[in-house]
């Protein structure tokens, strides 16, 4: 009986122990950066194709407006609800005291300066994906960004899901940096197309279901997931017949002026991503339409 | 007695139903309405579009008809076609329209109004050659976007 517990307590602190050494928040090795310097052209590309300005500007910001990264919008979830923060240069309240290192490490493993575990509302699952000298030219422009002293709103998010050292398990579950789809001999611009829309545009963070554990469910990637915000779906993006008929130039078309084909324009969030997208090159434009006509077809879910 | 009772409680319920079937035609027609005031807008939207992005040839004449429609179009009073009750939360899935849009009625009309602006910069545009059309198409999209941005759900 005495050995049992002994054996079971033994166990449970190997448990223990594995547990806390593989839920560490990871950080970049700084030599892997060390000669690196950011370009804040190149920089202002990748703020575009990041998509940083459609939750980290305040509530209703347009134009201009977008550019002050002061935070507060606000993320509902069935974990709780999220408030972007303020990412600004202000060096108290946004990320002005911030290294590269640091911002590499957050985009890249969801770890803060601090060594804490990001909720994933960031979308650091996609970001993962994303070469590290895109982020070094990121950190270079935002930089120049005007600094803003809103101050953060903490999330509101209950137990237990206010745990951060558990994702360090959820990590291991959802987090890769690998691409998702292999749709066999692609071609160069359908893999631009891939690196675009799988990382910094992270079309798949709604555009793909969730499972319980909110994690994206690869097998039905971009096929469509409910409206986070309410009524209403994100549409199935695949060449499924229950998905996106449009063809290559049609979705060039659309992420450059919003317009269908149909010429209805974007909505809700999708009015937030064009505000990004019309800022991009037309092959990145055409590069993602490639790669939606190439992704694995996934059917309504009945 | 009994019967005069009966009669009252029938005529009333009857009145209330035929009360009921009126509002919900009421904000059925409104829906209906404001759904084909749309399809107007795309419609001429299209020959603009079009054009602009290349689908079509460009004719100065055909784009000044479909611009002016626009402009006439966007000018028209709407008030009416956007009666309290005729959100997607009241009404399901007829409607994409969201409640938000009655608690901001101010800042809907002068979106509105902007689309009316932004027409009649078409308007005055569009038969002065394709360049001159292409300068006016983006912000008139942009228009449109913000409203439907802010007031306007996913499809289902």
């Amino acid at each position: 009986m005495r050995r049992i517990f002994l054996t079971l307590a033994v166990l449970g602190l190997i448990g223990l122990a594995a547990f806390y050494v593989l839920t560490i928040p990871r950080t970049i090795d700084p030599e892997e950066i060390a000669g690196l310097t950011g370009d804040v052209t190149r920089g202002e590309a990748v703020f575009y194709q990041g998509g940083c300005a459609s939750c980290h500007s305040a509530p209703n910001a347009e134009g201009d407006e977008k550019l002050k990264l002061t935070g507060g919008r606000k993320f509902p979830s069935p974990f709780g609800t999220f408030f972007a923060p303020n990412i600004s240069p202000d060096p108290v309240n946004g990320i002005g005291s911030w290294t590269t290192a640091n911002l590499v490490n957050a985009m890249k493993f969801g770890t803060s300066p601090t060594g804490r575990h990001y909720f994933p509302a960031f979308p650091y699952t996609s970001y993962a994906r994303v070469p590290v000298a895109d982020m070094v030219d990121l950190k270079a422009f935002m930089d120049t960004l005007p600094a803003v002293d809103n101050p953060n709103q903490p999330h509101d998010v209950p137990f237990p899901f206010n745990i951060r050292r558990s994702l360090g398990g959820w990590k291991l579950l959802f987090l890769s940096g690998k691409p998702v789809v292999d749709a066999g001999d692609m071609t160069d611009e359908q893999l631009r197309g891939q690196r675009l829309a799988e990382g910094l545009g992270h079309c798949s963070e709604c555009h793909t279901p969730r499972n319980i554990l909110g994690g994206v469910i690869k097998s039905r990637w971009m096929g469509g997931a409910p409206n986070p915000e309410g009524k209403g779906k994100v549409p199935n993006l695949t060449p499924h017949k229950d998905g996106l008929a449009w063809s290559q130039s049609d979705i060039a078309e659309y992420l450059k002026s919003g317009f269908t084909p149909e010429f209805d324009t974007a909505g809700s969030l999708m009015a937030d991503v064009i505000d990004n997208s019309a800022h991009w090159s037309d092959a990145d434009r055409l590069a993602v339409g490639a790669y939606l006509k190439v992704l694995p077809e996934v059917a309504k879910k009945k | 007695m009994k019967s005069t009772k009966f009669v009252t409680a029938l005529v009333l319920s009857v009145a209330l139903t035929a009360t009921t079937a009126i509002a919900d035609a009421h904000l059925n027609n409104a829906v209906g309405a404001r759904q084909a005031q749309m399809t107007l807008y795309g419609f001429n939207l299209g020959t603009l579009g079009g054009m602009a992005q290349g689908k079509i040839e460009y004719d100065a004449e055909a784009a000044q008809k479909a611009a002016d429609n626009l402009a006439k179009l966007t000018s028209l009073d709407q008030s009416a076609l956007w009666p309290a009750g005729s959100d997607n939360f009241a009404m399901g899935n007829v409607t994409r329209a969201k409640p938000e849009i009655w608690d901001n009625f101010p800042d809907v009309f002068a979106k509105v109004a902007a689309s009316n602006e932004a027409a009649v910069a078409m308007a005055e545009a569009a038969g002065g050659g394709l360049d001159s059309l292409r300068g006016a198409i983006g912000p008139l999209g942009q228009a449109c976007s913000a409203c439907h941005k802010a007031y306007r759900a996913p499809k289902e």
